[in-house]
């Protein structure tokens, strides 16, 4: 956050870059044209003590108290802008001390203020007071806030030429706020004094009380000035959020801000394009007049309609329709967004919701400004309950953002200099709103398929486990004889199948970390949770019964021979088990070898691995006559199989042919990349060809042009 | 300063998140595996990755299932059914009860000689020897010589556990349904004189069957004082200590006996039963010509329909005749190939139309 510009009394000030050695006692300020010295300082003043700006003294250090740098700590950030911003022409706050403000002035003189109130800051008001007493007893009451709040407050011959200057301000994506006075007489002060205390100590609707009193204090005030922060949009905002686009995600951005601030912050991060035609739902477009449910209603309809000329059908697939059509933007504020919701005819409410909604979705992006914060929720809310239930991230770096994160599927908070609210709500924290891309396009994308395929192979490897065992039963007399030996039955899932679905959900990447940054298009393969499908879960389902259905029976056709060793010894029913347990530990786990694109050692030690222990366990467990087992059903049994050449042609064979649909589908797979990616070159061509500007030459574009262009 | 430190560690080290002392990071190791970054192998499965082992996999298998095949096919099998429900048969007379003991000869021609080891099986159909209580009703401490589980068995062997209060040996119920035909085979030679085929009991066990898994009970030299206090499965005719006349074949370590407690995995089966072994390279095992099976006719399979057989099979390096196996690979090997070729087709073409595009990636 960074001081740009002020204005007192219609007069801009102007050019303090970062250098603190302008404030020089007698040219304190460069500007065009000078206001009245004493309004200057007042309006510093005000400045330097209406905030709740902290200083952090530096203990450690003793004996010099008067330290060089001053820390200012303050839940807000703009706060601290401002003080700074004060210190550069001069005014520098000191800090508290025995409930005196201390502040130094351009000639280097201390000056004290008592002070008296301190009218907090709250989002409905969006304003805030200060009542102090000067050294020489007169009382005096600063107030800041949103120009709405505090337009309405002044007399109004003042406004004009500061409301100008606040609007190119938020023309130019800055964060305006307006300074306002008012000298108390020591009769009103009295009153006022009793008022707030016995509103503080009420016990009952404290706030609303309260609420009351700062209004009729917060009246009758002098504009003295506004200001102009900077709010600079984090490293690479604009890359992230283009990336989030192409990924095939809504943005829609929910700020307080007012409604230029916020579009000309939305064209700065490229939420909107110089070709997105915006369509508005504001106050501004909506005149305040008595008939306002009309015109509301009136541009709702305008607006739907030329949406469904444009996307003719209701196209399921709005990614698609993204990149095809023209773009739209739409831009709605809390007070109309509110007048949609809670419309005064319950039967047209619902209707206006609707219709509202039908033009979101056909919108690419979303700006809703001048949010409160519950507001925030409730949109999150209704867009929860859509048709179809999208999933909703909600990412934040403040405490107005809280309730939206809550609200949402995903919250992620943002440790930022506006304290850590937000991040402690959050189901993630990122420090920088960049990483959000990494987060999504690539972890996101990771885990997702590591999670996908985790619940999909588990089913998997347990159907075609338990289908032989199933079949079985049509061969022993529906007697649940079971199929596998004890040992087997219970060792299946915990030690021969499950470190290596293990270490493949925790190591996956099949596809580079950098390749899923750097082409966000690859997230919209598993958007719409496209791995969990009923068609890829229905091709697990297939392959489990195939294998499942190959396994018993090939090993059934096998035992219809009259031996299967040169010696013509015969098998029973423990190796026809334990050649289906044996393929099927085989099939199983080299599956997930087919699956896997990234090959650590971990990986190579737990498949590899397991395969071993497996013919390691199944030797140690055959090789002993157990004293504690009732039946020796194993004995022998592994190693008699494997002494017989026809069972390892078999059990090659069976594994081969259970593997086969699945190379199959890898190489056809293959193949439909390879045309796939063909027909992608060639839309690229054309791309370049075609008037839509490319990514690149955006990316290049500075704040500046931007805002020029407005 | 140290000092200082120290002594301040000391006492804000306590609760976890003072912040003077060394606050608990959550922050995760940088190491690989945490990061996520290990080295990896990262296969690339492209068609000309794929393609060759389509290939591969049809060259090797078709060649082995040729082998297996041909193999398969050069083995003799003769198969005999004599459970006798048909009028016509020998054994028709056997089906009562009340011809004890019951003598059936059947005659047959064999077209071709068995050369080699030749191999006599019984088979039984629809005989359920993979039924759960079935295959758990045994006592495999009793049958590997345990003195204390000879007289006192399982509880498993129920209901065929004690008879008129003596433990049975061998107890429960695949034990007391052993199969106990007998079956001998005669050469009809010029002039109806008839030479019987030598056949041999030991040999048709497995190994670790007869030499650890099952052992008679100690004690001294008589098998029967061995047995004492134990009586006979209620089926059998003769006690377990009378199987065979060699001390090395009876009781338990009967290979008759023991190949029986080998459950079988499906109601169809096969058990080894004797060996023919060759005797000399110059005359085939079991020369073409009429034969006589001359079956004792005691185990009674037509209270469930099921079937009794005789098969005589030579056995080759992957065992008996089953063409499956064969065929399977064959079958597997060939759709491979052809798929290598389909999909080799398709690739070539892909590549041809696709390689001006190529170049502008």
């Amino acid at each position: 956050m960074e001081f740009i510009e002020c204005c007192i009394d219609g007069h801009k000030y102007k050019g303090v870059t970062q250098e603190v050695g302008l404030s020089q006692t007698d040219g304190p300020l460069t500007y065009c044209d000078k206001a009245d010295k004493n309004r200057e300082e007042l309006f510093l003043r005000a400045l330097c003590l209406c905030h709740t700006v902290e200083i952090k003294t530096n203990d450690a250090v003793d004996g010099a108290t008067e330290s060089a740098e001053l820390t200012y700590i303050s839940s807000s950030p703009d706060e601290i802008a401002l003080v700074k911003g004060a210190k550069k022409y001069g005014f520098t706050f000191l800090g508290n001390r025995n409930g005196q403000m201390r502040l130094e002035n351009q000639r280097k003189e201390i000056e004290e203020y008592e002070l008296l109130h301190t009218l907090n800051f709250d989002a409905i008001r969006r304003r805030m007071s200060v009542i102090v007493k000067t050294q020489g007893g007169n009382i005096l009451l600063f107030c800041k806030g949103a120009d709405s709040a505090v337009f309405p407050r002044v007399q109004n011959h003042e406004v004009e030429l500061t409301k100008a200057h606040v609007e190119r301000n938020a023309m130019d994506g800055y964060r305006t706020l307006c300074v306002a006075f008012k000298e108390i007489v020591p009769d009103d002060y009295e009153r006022i004094n009793r008022q707030l205390i016995e509103a503080k100590m009420a016990l009952q609707d404290r706030e609303e009380k309260m609420e009351k009193v700062f209004d009729d204090i917060e009246t009758n005030m002098n504009l003295i000035g506004a200001t102009a922060v900077e709010d600079k949009l984090q490293d690479q905002a604009a890359e992230t959020i283009e990336a989030l686009h192409a990924a095939g995600l809504k943005v829609w951005v929910l700020t307080g801000d007012k409604m230029e601030t916020a579009k000309s912050t939305c064209y700065a991060c490229r939420l909107f394009q110089t070709s997105t035609e915006l369509l508005e739902l504001t106050t501004k477009t909506i005149e305040e007049s008595e008939r306002k449910e009309d015109r509301l209603h009136e541009l709702l309809i305008e607006y739907r309609k030329k949406l469904l000329r444009e996307f003719p059908k209701s196209t399921r697939s709005l990614k698609k329709a993204w990149t095809e059509h023209q773009e739209f933007g739409l831009i709605v504020d809390g007070s109309t967004l509110s007048l949609i919701l809670n419309s005064s005819q319950d039967s047209s409410s619902n209707n206006y919701k609707s219709i509202f909604l039908q033009i979101c979705m056909k919108c690419t992006a979303v700006l809703c400004c001048r949010m409160a914060p519950l507001q925030k929720a409730q949109i999150v809310r209704m867009v929860k309950n859509l048709k179809g239930s999208p999933i909703t991230l909600s990412i934040g770096d403040g405490a107005n953002d809280v309730s939206m994160i809550l609200e949402s599927h995903v919250g992620i908070g943002i440790k930022g200099k506006e304290g850590r609210q937000a991040a402690r709500n959050s189901d993630y924290s990122v420090p920088k709103f960049k990483h959000l891309k990494k987060l999504l396009l690539a972890h996101g994308h990771l885990y997702y398929v590591r999670i996908a395929h985790l619940v999909q192979y588990f089913f998997y490897k347990n159907f075609c486990f338990i289908l032989p065992q199933f079949l079985f039963q049509f061969f022993c007399g529906f007697s649940q004889q079971p199929l596998y030996d004890a040992a087997y039955l219970t060792m299946y899932n915990i030690c021969f199948t499950s470190l290596p679905i293990l270490a493949y959900s925790l190591l996956e990447q099949h596809i580079n970390i950098d390749t899923l940054t750097s082409d966000p298009r690859l997230y919209m393969k598993i958007s719409g949770n496209a791995m969990l499908q009923l068609g890829p879960f229905l091709y697990w389902t297939f392959l489990a019964a195939f294998e499942g259905t190959v396994f018993f029976f090939g090993t059934y056709f096998l035992f219809q021979t009259t031996s299967l060793e040169e010696n013509g010894k015969v098998y029973g029913n423990w190796t026809f088990g334990t050649i289906v347990f044996t393929v099927l530990v085989f099939t199983v786990t080299l599956k997930l070898a087919l699956d896997t694109r990234f090959w650590t050692w971990i990986n190579h030690f737990v498949i590899w691995g397991s395969l071993a222990f497996y013919v390691f366990f199944s030797f140690f467990w055959g090789g002993i006559i157990w004293p504690f087992l009732k039946q020796q059903r194993m004995y022998f049994i592994f190693a008699q199989m494997l002494s017989s050449v026809s069972m390892w042609l078999a059990i090659i064979l069976l594994i081969f042919i259970s593997l086969f649909p699945e190379i199959l589908r890898i190489v056809l797979k293959n193949v439909r990349r390879r045309s796939a990616r063909r027909n992608l070159s060639c839309r690229r061509a054309s791309d370049s060809l075609s008037a839509r500007p490319s990514v690149r030459p955006l990316l290049l574009r500075t704040f500046s042009d931007e805002s020029n262009m407005l | 300063m140290a000092m200082n430190y120290s002594v301040k560690d000391e006492v804000d080290g306590g609760p976890p998140c003072a912040p003077g002392g060394t606050a608990k990071t959550r922050r995760p190791d940088n190491t690989a595996f945490k990061q996520q970054r290990l080295p990896a192998w990262q296969p690339i499965l492209t068609a000309g990755t794929v393609l060759p082992t389509f290939f591969i996999i049809g060259l090797i298998f078709i060649p082995i299932g040729i082998g297996i095949f041909v193999t398969s096919n050069n083995i003799r099998e003769i198969e005999i059914d004599y459970t006798g429900t048909e009028p016509s048969s020998p054994c028709n007379k056997c089906l009562s009860p009340a011809v004890t003991p019951c003598i059936c000869t059947i005659n047959f021609t064999l077209e071709e000689s068995f050369e080699g080891n030749v191999f006599m099986y019984y088979g039984l159909s629809n005989f359920y020897q993979n039924h759960r209580r079935y295959v758990k009703s045994r006592d495999d401490s009793q049958l590997n010589g345990d003195s204390n589980a000879l007289l006192n068995p399982s509880k498993e062997c129920e209901p065929y556990r004690r008879n008129e209060d003596k433990p049975i040996a061998p107890c429960g119920a695949i034990a007391n349904s052993m199969f106990n035909d007998t079956l001998e085979l005669f050469l009809v030679g010029n002039d109806t004189y008839l030479t019987p085929i030598p056949l041999k009991k030991k040999g048709i066990a497995w190994w670790t069957d007869k030499n650890v898994k099952f052992r008679n009970p100690p004690g001294g030299e008589n098998l029967e004082e061995r047995f004492k206090g134990t009586t006979k499965p209620v089926n059998w005719l003769k006690p377990v200590y009378m199987l065979d006349s060699d001390l090395d074949n009876n009781g338990f370590i009967n290979e008759d006996f023991i190949v029986w407690m080998r459950t079988a995995a499906l109601p169809t089966f096969r058990k080894l039963y004797r060996l023919i072994e060759r005797n000399s390279d110059l005359h085939p095992t079991l020369p073409a010509g009429r034969y006589y099976l001359n079956i004792t006719y005691n185990y009674p399979v037509h209270s469930f329909d099921g079937r009794k057989r005789m098969i005589l099979s030579t056995i080759s390096w992957m065992g008996g005749k089953n063409p499956f196996l064969g065929i399977a690979y064959i079958a597997v090997g060939s759709i491979s190939f052809l798929l290598g070729v389909v999909l080799l087709v398709i690739n070539h073409k892909y590549r041809n139309s696709s390689n001006t595009a190529d170049i502008t990636i």
